[in-house]
């Protein structure tokens, strides 16, 4: 992984992007719960270093095609590639190895482990998971895990929580519950990262530190595929704005160009009359 | 008179630590992964049953015995249990936590049954006895024969603690921990969770079949009505009055629980009169029924808590759970 501290100072260049090759992509993907369309025939992708941003007015089925890029649902039709292999199949474990992880629309941090061990949990491949490790290579587990300490504490500077390392995590408010999500997803060091209304429910002073952060996350390489309603907040942050209503891609574009499109103001106000 | 009672103690001790085992087990099961087994006594039973046949001489009429050492008997039915718990994980390890519990219930009463039932392997209602003894070289002194008997189990459990101590201060035992508290959140993390909910089960029912091996070894004699959910509800109370998630909780309530109910059998017998002890046995019962509700009440973490434990690693953060809102299902 990039040190998430270098580079704080360069800014991401969305034409260099563009081109960037495709590292998720929904290909004509549908999700039907009963009767119901949640997703309907969608597609989009997400290149290597973009911020793509995902709106809709509430049901548009953001959230949906969000649970089945990550795994947690299982297309009724269409496909989901990660670097061109079909993953549509896999289970919701299979994606952090695929270098897609994913953060919650409700934060689910383990409530009662540390904030400290929580984001422990996000380590990858670790030999200390495996039962007999514990017992024939405690010195490698040992260091492994002195390792993943080191690198949870520096996640936990860069989400600014360290002063509560040892508290349980049930103790955080909705917005250092998001953080802490943050931290914990990137301690599994994906490409590309999924985040789940970010801003949703959280204070102006910490929106700022989140915003800054998913910021310097892209700035580090990281590909950021962002669902919010804060309009302003994607303006910011996405180069790129893909607008989806009942189920289906309307359009997509810059944020600005994307604001000003009379279907999308549409989908969100309704027709007069 | 004072040798009788240090024998009678290693004696009573000896009992607690079997239970401590199976509630050891129970630990691993709920305390760290959440898996709602209710049905203890089948894998205790099991346990039981396989070590008998595997160290008891030759008899007519049943399968083996086999006349084998004991420490293979013992293995044996540690095995013999993992391996049912893992088949039986394979087929219920999805299901949430009540319909676990009705599963692992349903497997239990059929263990039972099987054991009642099956004559030519498990000698039916009459169980099986001459089991051979730990140390039944020293059974003419009685003192030094309960000492050796409890050296012999207070070894197996500290080893079981450690081991077990050391499994959940790894990061196996933080999985386990993240899929108790959140699955959804465990599995976007690539944690599989129904591999590591099914080593903990398979491994849980694995502890609790040692302790019916041992319990049936120390005893000497086994019958299928050892092994109703009777000993399922009294190894539950055993771990919610010791403290869920802490393996010291665990041997703590053991040796309380079986504290509670030898001493109300002993008052029962000594206050009722023979025609009315069956019925007054039912006390017991509700004793440690009235004990879990006492500790549900005043300490809902149970006497020992969970300890707060990031990684053995890094020492232990010494900070107690405070009395949980809600237990995660």
């Amino acid at each position: 992984m990039t040190d998430i501290d270098q580079h704080p100072g360069r800014t991401p260049r969305p034409s260099a992007v563009a081109q960037g090759t495709v590292l998720v992509e929904a290909r004509d993907v549908g999700m039907h719960f009963g009767g119901l369309r949640a997703v309907d025939g969608m597609s989009l992708c997400l290149r290597q270093g973009e911020m793509l941003g995902l709106i809709g007015p509430n049901g548009a089925g953001k959230t949906t095609l969000f649970n089945l890029i990550a795994g947690s649902l299982k297309p009724t039709e269409g496909r989901i590639l990660i670097g061109g292999r079909d993953v549509s199949g896999e289970g919701a474990e299979r994606r952090i190895s695929c270098g897609v992880g994913r953060t919650f629309q409700i934060p689910r941090p383990f409530a009662e482990m540390t904030v400290l061990e929580n984001v422990l949990t996000g380590r990858q491949a670790q030999a200390g998971e495996r039962i007999w490790m514990n017992f024939l290579q405690g010195g490698r587990v040992a260091q492994e895990e002195r390792q993943a300490v080191e690198k949870a504490r520096a996640l936990l500077d860069f989400v600014t929580l360290s002063h509560l390392e040892s508290e349980p995590a049930r103790v955080l408010s909705g917005g250092q519950r998001k953080l802490l999500e943050l931290a914990r997803i990137l301690m599994a060091e994906p490409q590309a990262i999924l985040l789940d209304e970010p801003a949703a429910g959280v204070n102006p002073t910490l929106l700022e530190v989140i915003i800054e952060r998913i910021q310097r996350l892209n700035t580090d390489g990281k590909s950021i595929f962002l669902i919010e309603h804060n309009m302003e907040m994607v303006a910011r942050l996405c180069g790129r704005v893909v607008v989806m209503a009942a189920g289906r891609h309307l359009t997509e574009g810059t944020p600005h160009d994307v604001a000003r499109d009379p279907s999308v103001i549409e989908a969100y106000l309704g027709t007069a009359a | 008179m004072s040798v009788e009672l240090i024998a009678y103690g290693c004696f009573f001790l000896t009992v607690a630590l079997t239970y401590a085992i199976m509630c050891l087990g129970l630990n691993l099961q709920w305390g760290q992964t959440g898996l709602f087994n209710v049905g203890i006594a089948g894998f205790v039973a099991i346990g039981a049953y396989v070590s008998a046949i595997l160290t008891t001489p030759d008899t007519a009429g049943r399968l083996g015995g086999f006349g084998l050492p004991m420490a293979v008997g013992w293995l044996g039915g540690a095995l013999a249990a993992a391996l049912v718990s893992y088949l039986v994980g394979r087929l219920t390890i999805r299901l949430r936590a009540d319909y676990l519990a009705i599963a692992t219930f349903g497997i239990a009463a059929a263990v039972q049954l099987c054991a009642l039932n099956l004559e030519p392997i498990t000698g039916g209602p009459f169980g099986i006895g001459f089991i051979p003894r730990p140390f039944a070289a020293q059974a003419g002194n009685p003192l030094l024969f309960s000492l050796f008997n409890l050296a012999l189990l207070i070894t197996v459990v500290l080893l079981l603690y450690f081991a077990l101590e050391r499994l959940v201060r790894s990061p196996w035992g933080r999985v386990l921990r993240a899929i108790r508290e959140d699955e959804t959140a465990a599995l976007a993390l690539g944690k599989s969770a129904t591999r590591f909910r099914l080593q903990a089960f398979a491994i849980g029912g694995g502890i609790m079949g040692l302790a019916g091996a041992a319990q049936a070894h120390f005893i000497g004699f086994i019958a299928p009505e050892n092994y109703l959910p009777m000993l399922t509800f009294q190894v539950w109370a055993m771990l919610i009055v010791g403290g869920s998630g802490n393996n010291r909780g665990a041997i703590l309530g053991a040796v309380l629980v079986w504290g509670i109910w030898a001493v109300s059998a002993a008052l029962i017998a000594a206050v009722f009169d023979p025609g009315q002890q069956a019925r007054a046995a039912s006390l017991q019962i509700a004793l440690i029924g009235v004990a879990i509700c006492a500790v549900l009440l005043l300490r809902p973490q149970g006497i020992l808590g969970e300890m707060r434990t990031v990684s053995r690693h890094l020492g232990t953060l010494a900070k107690r759970t405070q009395p949980a809102e809600k237990r995660p299902e």
